[in-house]
């Protein structure tokens, strides 16, 4: 008898188990909820960067056939936001507007030429402010307050000195500093924001469908914004069109959709448009940096000093929490010492910023990176030696006590130089074509989540009944990344079955277990854990069944999938006669995992908010791009770009190769193309044409190395692969170019017009001697 | 004004009375129900709605509904509809051209397009069919892989 054998589900390429919806149309996204009866809402947005609000007439509108419910600032006085101290956002603006197209007034009507005519009704009257579209202009000591509460309009200032920089200066054969700037940029994932809101006024219940990353937020917001009781509300994630970060806040959509709905007692379902998507905007903010770094000969750090503003918009948002990341992940990637860190968050009359992928590391590292590959460039090493002679020594903590144990950056550095023939092809490419190197690292979820409420990190249930499926529930929320494949590949893993057993259900709040959501890359990690916790209690219950079944002592029992068996020799049980034999007990099983993070991960208290940058396990990322540029034109073409990732253990390859792909090209429209552009507080690149993502003729072929580190506590070794290779791109782009054509750039996004201009400039000196 | 609509719609003949300033987008979604072509932008941008008019990859969105009259649309629904997925839903589910899922149709349509009038296209033409959709997901080194393994699917018989 052939010895039958569990199947095993992760590690290999595996497809997504929700593909086949996806490819075929029938994967329902929020917008795609149309049904009979449903109103159309809109929303009346303010065309004032900053303006006391004196009155919004909205009788027009109310006047006109067909309008159902008109809801203004007066319909809500509760402030909302994702960080419990910064809860400064109405759904819709009360007293002020703060920037261009703020929400000031929204319609639901029978359709949507209706709505669109209501709004046209709308009379909206000011006392228009000064108003500040840069953070120079809102820290001028004369600029009236955006909040009250905030004077110099600072949100949040940050300042920690770690060690002594004037020491660690004292001990550099080399010290230099740059100045840096990286315009801001938009997640514009592709599907537009969307909620349809149910109100049941006979039972007072309100149901929401949200494109939103983290369904409990929306939950929570929900319930303050509107005054009802949690348990009266419902949160449906459908399919999600990617989110990037702007979804892991809830958006006034939501919150506008449901107050309409309440208002009119019925079902509302309110779609932006694309400029709107744009203006909803949480993106990642302008950021100005002025770096200063310390090196001896031998490549070694020995000071940082780190200077950082963020122009962060309108509301806090996520602000805070970006600007003491910006400070925080300066470590856990190099062995630094003698770092001092200034850091402002400012609050200006642009839409408010947010969490993009890689969230508060991405600029930062930038400039980190483009400094010390100069650096070593001046010192005659080699940028990768310049690496090598600062990694960590892990596992170990960082000075600002952030707890690094798996640290597959080593690995990552070999792979890209082997696979890029770095050594031999570095500085041999010819005229107009060059090489550069760039390392970069990301969190595995915050260790912390924003609301603490001293429950496990995650919580998944396994539902088993009569019919021997394996239910998975939880409350992940797949925006894409495939978090419901790994979480089916995980729980079919452990139990040794087919992944064709397990069905995985999400996104229903009154089906699925709460979960801290998708976002800071967490999910693998803490609902993986979870996951693996659930399967194997679930496990448990099933060999014990089989014990009983099989007259033998549970620690005998052998799982083989398929098959429970005492021994070797024993033919054992079907996994259908052991479900059959678990559920005489008790019926239908419904077991739960859990998981949280170990204390030492929380991050220390040396500074106000060194919580930040906590994690269980950090990813790295090394990469080396390759370049042309045509000096005629200014074009720059990305030839090649190879990347190795740290992802701890690939759970699924083919979806890690996916995410990496996404995240290193995703780094390559900021640092190429991509910027949002203001006059007077009108966003100009607020459509897919002006805001200049990479198509696909622009992309480059993208060569993945994943390097597996086994993290001790990561589900199976695994940590996150979606993030962290986003920021590597950008200085190692920046330092091809340098090695092409001998100019480097320190401002993003670098445009053809910013490279010609740079090419330009020095021929005029080279020849006018300049 | 409204006005009578005959046309074919994956592969059914059918008359329906539409507006005249009606997109074709907005008519296949909103008065159809045939939601698997996206609404990605405010118009052209981005390729999201792409369906295929007499197999010529289009513009939804561009498309006024009754500029359709007498002509053959195939919509994301039109595929793999005898229970299997066509040569290139496959290659985008099996190669993972698709994560978030939503420009997927769009990609989808444009690739059966592309495979329909050129069964073998060179990377060149493949780059070309596909310039005009964008993807946020995959930086398509995937798409490129789904539509190659897409074509070997259908010359060994698979459907496109």
């Amino acid at each position: 008898m052939n010895k039958p054998l569990p199947t095993h589900n992760i590690g290999g390429y595996v497809p997504m188990i929700d593909g086949p919806e996806k490819v075929s149309g029938r994967a329902k996204y929020t917008a795609d909820i149309v049904a009979p009866g449903q109103l159309a809402g809109r929303i009346y947005r303010s065309p004032y960067s900053h303006a006391e609000i004196l009155s919004v007439d909205v009788s027009e509108a109310l006047k006109l056939p067909g309008v159902k419910a008109v809801v203004t600032g007066a319909d809500c006085d509760k402030g909302f936001g994702v960080l419990p101290i910064a809860r400064t956002e109405y759904p819709l603006a009360r007293e002020r507007v703060r920037y261009r197209g703020e929400p000031v007034a929204a319609v639901a009507a029978v359709d949507d030429a209706t709505a669109r005519e209501a709004l046209r009704r709308i009379k909206l009257t000011v006392r228009e402010l000064p108003a500040y579209y840069t953070s120079q202009a809102a820290l001028a000591p004369d600029a009236v307050r955006l909040h009250e509460k905030k004077p110099g309009n600072v949100e949040r200032d940050v300042l920690f000195e770690l060690g002594s920089t004037e020491q660690g200066f004292a001990e550099a054969d080399l010290v230099r500093e740059g100045s840096y700037n990286c315009a801001e940029v938009c997640q514009n994932q592709m599907e537009m924001h969307a909620a349809v809101a149910e109100y049941d006024a006979l039972r007072g219940r309100m149901t929401v469908h949200a494109s939103t990353q983290v369904p409990y937020y929306v939950h929570l917001m929900l319930a303050q914004i509107l005054g009802m009781d949690m348990s009266h509300i419902r949160v449906i994630k459908p399919h999600v069109g990617g989110g990037f970060g702007c979804r892991t806040e809830t958006l006034n959509v939501e919150l506008i959709a449901a107050l309409l709905a309440r208002k009119c007692n019925g079902t509302v379902r309110l779609v932006t448009n694309r400029e709107e998507t744009f203006i909803t905007h949480r993106g990642r903010p302008e950021t100005d940096i002025r770096l200063k770094i310390g090196m001896r000969k031998d490549g070694r750090i020995t000071a940082v000093e780190c200077d950082c503003d963020q122009r962060g918009g309108a509301h806090s948002g996520y602000g805070v929490v970006t600007i003491l990341y910006a400070g925080s992940m300066l470590y856990a990637i190099y062995d630094l010492h003698n770092v001092k860190y200034v850091g402002r968050r400012v609050l200006t009359n642009t839409p408010p910023c947010g969490a993009f992928r890689g969230h508060g590391t991405v600029d930062i590292r930038f400039a980190f990176e483009s400094l010390i590959d100069e650096m070593a460039h001046e010192l005659g090493l080699d940028p990768f030696a310049v690496r090598r002679a600062n990694l960590l020594n892990a596992p170990t903590f960082t000075d600002n006590d952030l707890m690094v144990n798996s640290y597959g950056l080593p690995e990552c550095l070999d792979w890209v130089e082997r696979k890029s023939d770095w050594k031999a092809r570095k500085g041999n490419l010819g005229k107009g074509k060059g090489l550069g190197m760039a390392c970069s690292h990301y969190i595995s979820g915050a260790s912390k989540p924003v609301n603490w409420t001293g429950e496990p990190h995650a919580t998944v249930k396994i539902k088993l009944d009569f019919d021997g499926s394996i239910v998975v529930l939880s409350g992940a929320a797949d925006i894409g990344q495939g978090s419901t494949t790994i979480l089916a590949q995980t729980v079919a893993e452990v139990l040794g079955l087919d992944l064709a057993r397990v069905r995985v259900v999400t996104g229903d709040s009154e089906v699925v277990p709460k979960d801290n959501g998708s976002y800071s890359s967490r999910v693998t990690f803490m609902v993986g854990n979870a996951a693996v916790d659930a399967a194997r209690n679930l496990k448990s219950v099933l060999v014990n069944a089989a014990a009983r079944k099989l007259e033998a002592r549970p620690e005998d029992i052998e799982c083989l999938g398929e098959i429970y068996r005492a021994g070797a020799q024993d033919r054992g049980a079907t996994f259908d006669e052991v479900v059959m034999e678990a559920l005489k007990d008790c019926g239908t099983i419904i077991v739960t995992g859990n998981y949280s993070t170990i204390p030492e991960s929380h991050g220390g208290k040396k500074y106000r908010g060194a919580a930040i940058g906590g994690t269980m396990g950090y990813s790295y990322s090394a990469q080396v791009v390759e370049v042309t540029v045509d000096e005629e034109t200014g074009v720059i073409t990305v030839d090649k770009v190879w990347v190795a990732h740290d992802c701890g253990k690939a759970l699924n390859r083919l979806t890690v190769e996916g995410q990496v792909q996404g995240s290193v090209w995703m780094g390559m429209g900021q640092a190429m193309s991509e910027e949002a552009a203001y006059n007077d507080g009108l966003m100009l690149t607020a459509n897919m044409l002006d805001y200049r993502v990479p198509t696909i003729q622009d992309s480059p072929p993208i060569e993945v190395g994943i390097v597996e580190s086994n993290d001790p506590h990561g589900p199976f070794g695994a940590k996150e692969a979606g993030e962290g290779s986003l920021a590597a791109f950008l200085p190692a782009l920046t330092a091809a170019i340098a090695d092409a054509i001998g100019i480097r750039f320190n401002d993003l996004p670098v445009t053809p017009d910013r490279v010609f201009e740079a090419i330009e400039k020095r021929r005029r000196k080279g020849n006018g001697g300049g | 004004m409204t006005r009578l609509l005959e046309f074919t719609l994956n592969g059914r003949a059918r008359t329906d009375a539409v507006a005249d300033n009606i997109s074709l987008l907005d008519f296949l979604r909103e008065q159809l129900g045939l939601t698997g072509t996206k609404t990605g932008c405010d118009g052209g941008e981005c390729g999201a709605c792409t369906v295929l008019v007499d197999d010529q990859p289009t513009l939804s969105c561009l498309t006024l509904a009754v500029m359709v009259a007498g002509r053959r649309v195939d919509t994301i629904e039109s595929l793999g509809a005898d229970g299997h997925l066509s040569a290139v839903q496959r290659g985008f589910h099996e190669k993972l051209g698709s994560q978030c899922g939503y420009c997927t149709p769009g990609f989808v349509m444009a690739s059966a397009g592309l495979l329909r009038r050129n069964p073998n296209p060179s990377d060149e033409e493949i780059l070309d069919a596909l310039g005009s959709n964008i993807c946020r997901c995959t930086g398509y080194v995937k798409i490129i892989e789904a539509v190659k393994y897409a074509i070997a699917l259908h010359a060994q018989g698979v459907s496109a």
